[in-house]
């Protein structure tokens, strides 16, 4: 088979530029086996971030000819040879080395999110009753592996490094999405969503969607959702005017669970998950 | 009950530098450009068609001189002192509306097309470039997305889709009204009746396929098993949600084309055949 | 020369320190926070992609949600069995009374697993399993696994060191454990954590093999780590060998194919079409095992009045059969042989049974599930043996150290039933958690570091940066290939002799590995500071294979085809000695109280026998 050019970025903050390796190429390879192989040979040192080579893990996440995507998961005969084929590191975040780009941002992110807060137990022995239909959709959004493609390529902090300072992104809007719609979660997230997650600044591009190697309709199945729910919570006449008349239209957890008997021993867990919960609305 | 007390603020650290090459555009080598020029002159193409038809205020009827009963969606409801004799049936409202009266008519699919989720995305990319393409520079230096005003009323699309909804109906007994052919042997179809049902079918099928359609549908439920017909009529939405972009497109290039034959026939220039 | 006491040294001090943030560190973790002590979890990749995210089947929990019938004692019974009674029985015991409680757990953690029609944990089958127990989320299980655990453990404000490689675990004066040292692999900047308790939660030692579906990270550190730390191992020469890795394109080699597929109808063929495994059933397992296809098929709508079908006997079976088939030249054009699902199940149900099965053909292999067959082969992929623990609190032998998940060694015995290693997890990281935590509030004297041990370490890590040699890269390839080729799935007296001469040259060429390039994310001397990981480990394995002489779930000998009794009776213990000489000696295994020992003495009615 013909040889086939890898130009790789290599560099670190202090700077750094393309170089081209010049491999043979092997029938059946994907991106990492070639950025493996270089590794093994002309550049020992190449830093790139792999665990799983199966599309599972998330982490060889880079820009191949310019788009957002897993090497793993980028077969070599997919892409044309005619040319070098560029790899570079994630833009959005900032450079480590080579291939791998600092994402710590994307872990910030998870830390502010507040968790599952529960509603109580439907059996008496302290387990839940959900159908197949009531887990479906969280499970389309839990399938995210986490290799923030989906981050790197959202323009909104791509292209303005001031707006990470408030906004959660694609990968924490999935997440946000799933709590939201979670069928055992009492929590309401959206307000913090609209004020200091900048849900307000995702202006469905769907890039996210389009760069998801998951395949998870990031913006037709969680950012939009969201943006809907906030609608009901912010922006709705009718709702806001509901609310006056009714009052209350949504318990809070520690008022539901007050309701409810006690049906399984409070466990440690539930300590947890009550702090996050406010005692009075 | 809000959990925005709750969160506790990480701070976060900007201003690291990036890797890969500064000030590229993009690294993208495919024809990335395609997508948004196709969106752009298309948009272009109907926005222009649509303002000249609408200053038109004209042509816009084919009465009962031509056996016919067929209206423009430009131009429907047509409930203004404006309208053409005919054109109004009887519930002639705003009598002291003497412009055009397509700029009342459009005003709530002008509304509801462009807080439209898809139509966003379309005009964002290839108008506003922000941004152009994946992994293509946003054009802007500042963004602020759609938190701020004019852009913060997207998020009354909803309420557009309700008055979309009353246009439909509307727009539905046009086509109704399209199978009488008065004076011609009284009910019948011509080439006009099937161009006004597909517009009314097809601007149905844009409307229910609409994100906020799906969200009142059902997707704000949170335990489905708990609200089965909500979750039905979720299930209904969610295939339809997914040809959002195509019905956006049908129904745009429909409209347009209707009015076209509307007009065409009501100035005389083509005649439209009865068909059975 | 470097200069290790020159090196500016971080250090933390935490009660208790999680090394390895797989399933169990996490689980581990999440219990000492949870008792309020101050907690680190240590990993060598970002927080989420430990091994773990790879695991696809489910985990298995006797909660009886599909089967009633199905209870603790009869999992007990199948992981006994499973792994050819070389089990520790107390493991095997405490992991199927408490694994439906740790699954419930996840639940309440936000965990959303497949239904049942009247809204329970659905259920499915897998091999060496009578019922269908596995909870699983499509073939996706590991990674809901470890989303749940991630986002607890974020959520209680544990602090996790992400990227950041622990080289040796360091003792006080009276044989405690109470350091670690390693490296930032971003900066190559070295830390040092004090810490009143140590859990080792590592994971696996796949990476010495050519054909394995396990990551860079399966060198086995925490192996390495427990046994220089004076650690014993035992079992070591038990490492499962999956039947189904793909073996097709060679890039992706080894990759694992769920069980998942069989345990959902999936059958295997050879080059003739023929359903092989029928020639295959052991007599241990004949009378619970279908005899004809026909029964077979009904099993998976009946299990009551039916038997398995072989396709789902324990993976050691599978994968020797495959392995007989491919020998006697009835394989694949790619050397294995074919998984058939598509004659067998509609397109649809395939989607939705195993989407990302189908995904990982259609990408990765360019082959559609639903239409083709596909050619899978065995892969090395678990190892049973590890570190010596303490059944109810995961003690090591060495004070301070605890060890839970694949690292530590007992519940599996000679061979691990599929879903049982998430179960494991779950339950054994809970309760090194508990135990370090106890651990760490009991402990009197305060943990301390010796400058001059840490000073070694850091010498020893920096010293590939400092000389002329050979490349980590050239020398993990030959590891590879000798321990694929010598101590692979059949093993035989000479050839395990061979690899041992093998490994000493191996050893002496690593001492003088030399590296290119910085410190800060060097692949390559991230490489070479796990070669001596990766030599330890495989060289126990080596040995324990060459000293099991007899043919006991994923330890085959060729020399000695057949189980034998006296071998059963003992564990193999490998440890350092005094000289820091290492000695293997069999010790009995502990004795099965005689209730349980009943188990598997009766025939129970309407349980076995059709």
């Amino acid at each position: 088979m013909p040889d086939v050019t890898m130009r790789i970025w290599r560099g670190d903050s202090t700077g750094g530029d393309f170089t081209n390796y010049t491999m043979p190429a092997v029938e059946g390879e994907v991106v990492l086996d070639m950025v493996h192989r270089i590794q093994a040979g002309p550049a020992p040192d190449l830093a790139c971030r792999w665990n799983c080579k199966a599309g599972k893990c998330g982490s060889c996440s880079a820009e191949i000819n310019g788009m957002p995507r897993l090497m793993c998961m980028t077969r070599m005969e997919d892409l044309p040879t005619e040319e070098p084929v560029i790899i570079a590191p994630m833009k959005t975040f900032p450079i480590i080395r080579d291939l791998v780009t600092d994402v710590s941002f994307n872990y910030a992110m998870a830390r502010q999110l507040p968790p599952l807060a529960l509603r109580p137990a439907d059996g008496p022995d302290g387990t839940y009753r959900m159908q197949q239909m009531d887990v479906e959709r969280g499970q389309e959004l839990r399938k995210c592996i986490e290799c923030f493609l989906c981050m790197n390529v959202c323009h909104v902090i791509r292209d303005h490094e001031e707006n990470k300072a408030h906004y959660a992104g694609p990968r924490m809007f999935i997440r946000y999405m799933e709590l939201e719609s979670h069928p055992l979660d009492t929590n309401d997230r959206r307000e913090l969503l609209r004020q200091r997650m900048g849900l307000g600044l995702c202006n469905i591009t769907k890039c996210c969607t389009e760069v998801c190697p998951e395949h998870i309709k990031i913006t037709d199945n969680a950012i939009i959702p969201l943006k809907e729910r906030v609608v009901s919570g912010s922006y709705d006449p009718v709702a806001w005017l509901g609310r006056k008349i009714l009052r209350r239209t949504k318990r809070s957890a520690a008022e539901a669970a007050a309701d409810a008997p006690a049906q399984h021993t409070p466990t440690s867990e539930d300590r947890l998950e009550r702090q996050t919960v406010p005692a009075t609305r | 009950m809000s959990t925005i007390e709750d969160a506790k603020p990480v701070p976060v650290t900007l201003g690291g530098v990036r890797g890969g090459p500064a000030g590229a555009r993009t690294l993208r080598r495919d024809p990335w450009w395609r997508s948004p020029t196709i969106t752009f002159v298309f948009l272009t193409a109907f926005v222009v068609y649509s303002a000249w038809a609408v200053f038109q205020n004209a042509d816009y009827y084919v009465g009962i001189a031509q056996h016919r009963d067929l209206i423009s969606p430009f131009y429907s409801p047509c409930i203004m002192g404006s309208c053409v004799a005919g054109a109004h049936g009887t519930f002639l409202v705003l009598h002291w509306w003497t412009i055009t009266p397509a700029l009342f008519a459009l005003s709530v699919p002008a509304g509801f097309r462009s807080t439209c989720y898809y139509y966003r995305k379309a005009y964002y990319r290839s108008f506003w470039q922000s941004p152009p393409g994946c992994a293509v520079a946003d054009g802007h230096a500042r963004y602020s997305g759609e938190t701020r005003f004019p852009l913060i009323l997207q998020n009354l699309h909803r309420y557009f889709w309700v008055l979309a909804l009353v246009w439909n109906v509307i727009l539905t007994i046009d086509a109704v009204m399209a199978f009488r052919l008065p004076g011609d042997g009284g009910i019948g179809v011509s080439v006009g009746t099937l161009v006004l049902v597909a517009n009314a079918t097809l601007l149905w099928l844009y409307s229910l396929s609409c994100h906020a359609c799906r969200h009142l549908c059902g997707g704000h439920v949170d335990q489905f098993s708990k609200a089965p017909i909500r979750h039905r009529l979720w299930k209904i939405a969610t295939p339809l949600n997914e040809r959002h972009m195509q019905f956006a497109w049908a129904s745009l290039i429909m409209v347009a084309l209707a009015d076209l034959y509307v007009r065409l026939v009501a100035a005389g220039w083509i005649h439209d055949p009865k068909l059975f | 020369m470097p200069d290790g006491a020159a090196e500016e040294l971080e250090t933390h001090d935490f009660d208790v320190v999680v090394v390895g943030a797989g399933g169990a560190g996490l689980r581990a973790a999440v219990e000492a926070q949870e008792r309020g002590l101050r907690t680190a979890l240590v990993c060598k990749s970002l927080l989420g992609k430990a091994h773990t995210v790879m695991a696809e089947g489910g985990a298995a929990a006797a909660m009886g949600n599909v089967w009633p019938e199905d209870n603790w004692q009869v999992h007990f019974r199948d992981t006994m069995r499973g792994g050819k009674m070389l089990n520790n029985w107390r493991m095997a015991q405490l992991h199927a009374q408490e694994a439906p409680d740790r699954i419930y757990e996840l639940e309440r953690w936000g965990a959303l697993f497949d239904r049942t029609p009247d809204g329970r944990i659905l259920q499915r089958d897998f091999g060496g399993h009578r019922y269908a127990r596995l909870a699983h989320v499509g073939d996706r299980t590991g990674l809901e696994l470890i989303r749940t655990l991630q986002q607890r453990a974020v959520a209680m404000g544990i602090e996790v060191f992400m990227e950041c490689k622990i080289l040796r675990l360091l003792k006080d004066g009276d044989g405690t454990v109470s350091a670690a040292v390693g490296y930032w692999r971003a900066t190559g900047g070295f830390v040092a954590f004090t810490a009143r308790a140590f859990v080792l939660a590592t994971g696996s030692v796949g990476k010495s093999w050519k054909y394995t579906t396990n990551s860079w990270e399966s060198v086995g550190d925490g192996q390495a780590m427990a046994l220089w730390a004076g650690a014993d191992l035992i079992d070591m020469e038990a490492v499962q060998f999956h039947p189904t890795g793909m073996v097709w394109p060679l890039s992706v080699r080894g990759l694992l194919v769920t069980e998942g597929v069989r345990g959902d109808g999936g059958v295997l063929r050879n080059s003739e079409g023929k359903r092989f495994m029928f020639d295959y059933i052991p007599a241990m397992f004949a009378a619970e095992t279908a005899d004809s296809e026909a029964e077979g098929d009904r099993w998976y709508e009946d299990h009551i009045n039916n038997r398995r079908p072989p396709e789902l006997l324990p993976r050691d079976e599978v994968a020797r059969s495959i392995n007989a088939e491919v020998k006697a030249g009835r394989g694949s054009p790619h050397g294995g042989v074919f998984l058939d699902i598509a004659t067998r199940r509609s397109a649809e149900y395939i989607h939705r049974r195993l989407p990302s099965m189908y995904h990982q053909f259609k990408e990765l292999a360019g082959v559609d599930i639903t239409v083709d067959p596909m050619e899978v082969g065995p892969t090395c992929h678990y190892i049973m043996g590890g570190i010596r623990v303490e059944a109810d609190t995961e003690a090591t032998t060495v004070p301070g150290l605890f060890a839970a998940g694949e690292v530590a060694a007992g519940l599996h015995g000679a061979n691990r039933l599929g879903g049982n290693s998430l179960s494991d997890l779950l339950v054994f990281g809970r309760r090194a958690g508990i135990a370090a935590a106890d651990f760490a509030e009991a402990r009197t004297s305060t943990p301390t570091l010796d400058p001059a041990e840490a000073a070694q370490v850091i010498d020893g890590a920096l010293a590939p940066l400092a000389r002329e040699g050979e490349s980590a890269y050239d020398i993990h390839a030959d590891l590879q290939e000798t321990m694929q080729s010598l101590v692979g799935i059949i093993r035989t007296q000479s050839e395990l002799e061979q690899a041992l001469v093998k490994l000493d040259e191996l050893d002496e060429r690593a001492r003088s590995v030399a590296v290119s390039g910085g410190r800060a994310y060097n692949p390559g001397w991230n490489l070479a500071t796990d070669l001596p990981s990766m030599l330890t480990v495989s060289r126990l394995v080596a040995r324990g294979a060459l000293e099991r002489r007899e043919s006991r779930g994923g330890h085959t000998r060729d020399d000695y085809p057949k189980a034998d009794p006296e071998f059963g009776k003992v564990n193999l213990v490998q440890r350092l000695d005094a000289r820091g000489e290492l000695t293997l000696a069999p010790e009995p295994l502990p004795q099965m109280p005689p209730e349980l020992a009943a188990l598997f003495e009766e025939t129970p009615t309407g349980e076995e026998g059709h």
